[in-house]
């Protein structure tokens, strides 16, 4: 009885584990047999040892931090731009009349295609990067924290003017928290825009970074340090989005739309 | 907590529009210190206008506002206000609520709060999880842990089911007489301004047009014959002459009173 619960209990953990490990163990075959040729696809395993490699050597964490140091700055800039001008114009009619249409116009502009631009204005030093990163950033922040503002509920304004709130108050209290559901969920897909705009930008002009580590193993036919690179950058966008969920779980508790959420 | 005393609140002449609409067109209105007065009136005749007028959200076109004597300017800082839906803000607990604005050490006060309004064991859960009659009586102590000199109520128990509505009623009549605050009720329910006011004023073509002193002896019965006659008598007023014989037969089937 106990033991029949308990391997029921593992088999549900299992479960979902059961698919990507038959296929590394396909995969590993593949490559073993020489079916597959270790020049379009590595083994697992010389992943894993090319994984080892750069660790070891330190390269890794040198490139890793670079990344890591590009996107927080740009996320930074882009973040903090696109929220104070999606509250300005949230919560003041005449600025959004002043400045939103611009906004929506400049928004239109894919960020990527700046890219030969934003080469000919910085080089292929770090601004351009942070530059890129921080316009990919600045929009899904700012819309959703226009949106949130903007939904916040005109009674509990009402209500807090009565109690006594003064400006500060009011926009600690109700303006902010009433946003923030709409304001985490432009946080969680501007993450996602900041990892993709890396990618290109390292991918196509970096001399460090990720990306540069991928390129430069390219030259060599260092395919398991490519692949290494491409997994290092979904481990990347999956820490983003645990950071995005956890923010939401810890930051939203009071909302029946972010409870018991795993 | 301490038995505050109440603020006179006296309209002269007061008027509001809104465009090209003339809602009020010339109230005038004495609320003694620590009366309570309802406020009946056909939906869209204005009451909640009045009651917004007197917290300060909304400006008199013409007419003035005197608070102890003092015209009223920009928010009313001696009154609360109690909305139909309770405002509260549901990313603070229970307590935090009822201590919003507050400065200094408030919680054991907002702690005492709850407990008169019977929510003591619920202080540290989210206002989601309350029922709607709950949520109001978070929202009454919210209203009067300040101690407030005049309670506005806006139609507060509107959305109430009939036993919920005759709790919360007792809780407001025996908070009012604790504290003596001076209480403005709007409702659409005529039973409810009979049980609770010392005056019940009727609001039509923008004035007030009539005036009802309750005297019964409180804690009024719904049952007693004097007010049931109050009560019957009002309604007769606010649907008119022509429509007397079916106020009188709806007067008899208890829900149907409420309908105005
Ligand atoms: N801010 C406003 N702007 C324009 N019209 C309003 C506003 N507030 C209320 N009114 C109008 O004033 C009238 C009275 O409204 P209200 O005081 O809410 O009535 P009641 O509470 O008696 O049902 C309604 O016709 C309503 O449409
Ligand atoms: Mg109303």
């Amino acid at each position: 009885m106990k033991s029949s619960r308990w391997t029921e209990w593992t088999w549900g953990k299992a479960v979902p584990w059961v698919l990507p490990v038959a296929l590394l163990v396909a995969w590993q075959t593949a490559v073993e047999t020489g079916w597959l040729s270790s020049r379009v696809l590595p083994a697992p395993t010389a992943v894993m040892a090319a994984a080892w490699h750069l660790g070891s050597s330190g390269e890794l964490w040198q490139h890793l931090s670079i990344s890591f140091g590009r996107a927080v700055a740009g996320f930074a800039i882009g973040g903090s731009i696109g929220f104070l001008l999606g509250l300005v114009n949230g919560v003041f009619r005449p600025a959004e009349r002043l400045l939103d249409t611009s906004i929506q116009m400049i928004r239109n502009i894919p960020h990527l295609a700046m890219i030969p631009l934003v080469i000919l204005w910085f080089g292929i030093g770090e601004e351009a990067k942070v530059f890129l990163v921080a316009l990919g950033v600045l929009f899904p922040i700012y819309v959703n924290t226009w949106h949130g503002i903007r939904n916040v509920d005109a009674g509990l304004l009402e209500m807090g003017r009565v109690y006594g709130l003064g400006p500060w108050a009011l926009f600690w209290r109700i303006w902010l928290p009433g946003a923030l559901p709409a304001i985490l969920v432009g946080v969680r897909y501007a993450l996602g825009i900041m990892w993709l705009t890396l990618i290109v930008a390292e991918t196509i002009a970096a001399d460090r970074g990720i990306g540069y580590l991928a390129m430069n193993a390219r030259e060599f036919m260092q395919t398991d340090v490519v692949v290494f690179s491409i997994l290092l950058y979904a481990l990347f966008g999956k820490l983003a989005d645990s950071i995005a969920r956890f923010l939401e779980s810890r930051l939203l508790r009071w909302n029946v739309n972010y409870q018991h959420r795993p | 907590m301490g038995a505050g005393q109440g603020a006179e609140l006296v309209f002269v002449q007061v008027a509001k529009r809104f465009g090209a609409q003339s809602v009020l067109s010339g109230i005038d209105l004495t609320v003694k210190r620590g009366e309570f007065i309802a406020i009946i009136g056909r939906s869209g005749c204005g009451k909640s206008t009045l009651l917004r007028l007197a917290a300060g959200l909304e400006e008199p076109t013409s007419g003035i506002i005197q608070l102890d004597g003092e015209p009223l300017q920009g928010i009313n800082t001696k009154a609360r206000v109690m909305f139909q839906d309770a405002r509260l803000l549901p990313w603070r607990r229970v307590i935090d609520n009822v201590g919003l604005g507050l400065k200094g050490n408030w919680r054991e006060q907002a702690a005492k709060a709850l407990e008169q309004v019977g929510l003591a064991e619920r202080a540290n859960e989210w206002p989601s999880v309350l029922s709607g009659g709950q949520r109001q009586r978070v929202a009454l102590a919210r209203a009067l842990i300040s101690q407030p000199q005049v309670l506005l109520l806006d139609e507060p128990l509107g959305a109430l089911d009939a036993l919920t509505r005759i709790d919360m009623q007792r809780l407001i009549e025996r908070l009012w007489q604790e504290q003596h605050f001076t209480a403005l009720l709007v409702t659409h329910d005529v039973d409810e301004a009979v049980m609770l006011a010392d005056r019940v004023v009727l609001i039509e073509n923008g004035t007030c047009a009539f005036d009802w002193p309750v005297r019964l002896p409180r804690p009024r019965q719904r049952g007693d014959a004097a007010f049931a006659d109050l009560v019957e008598a009002i309604l007769r007023r606010i649907l008119g002459p022509e429509s007397e014989r079916g106020a009188i037969a709806a007067s008899s089937f208890g829900e149907k009173r409420r309908a105005l």
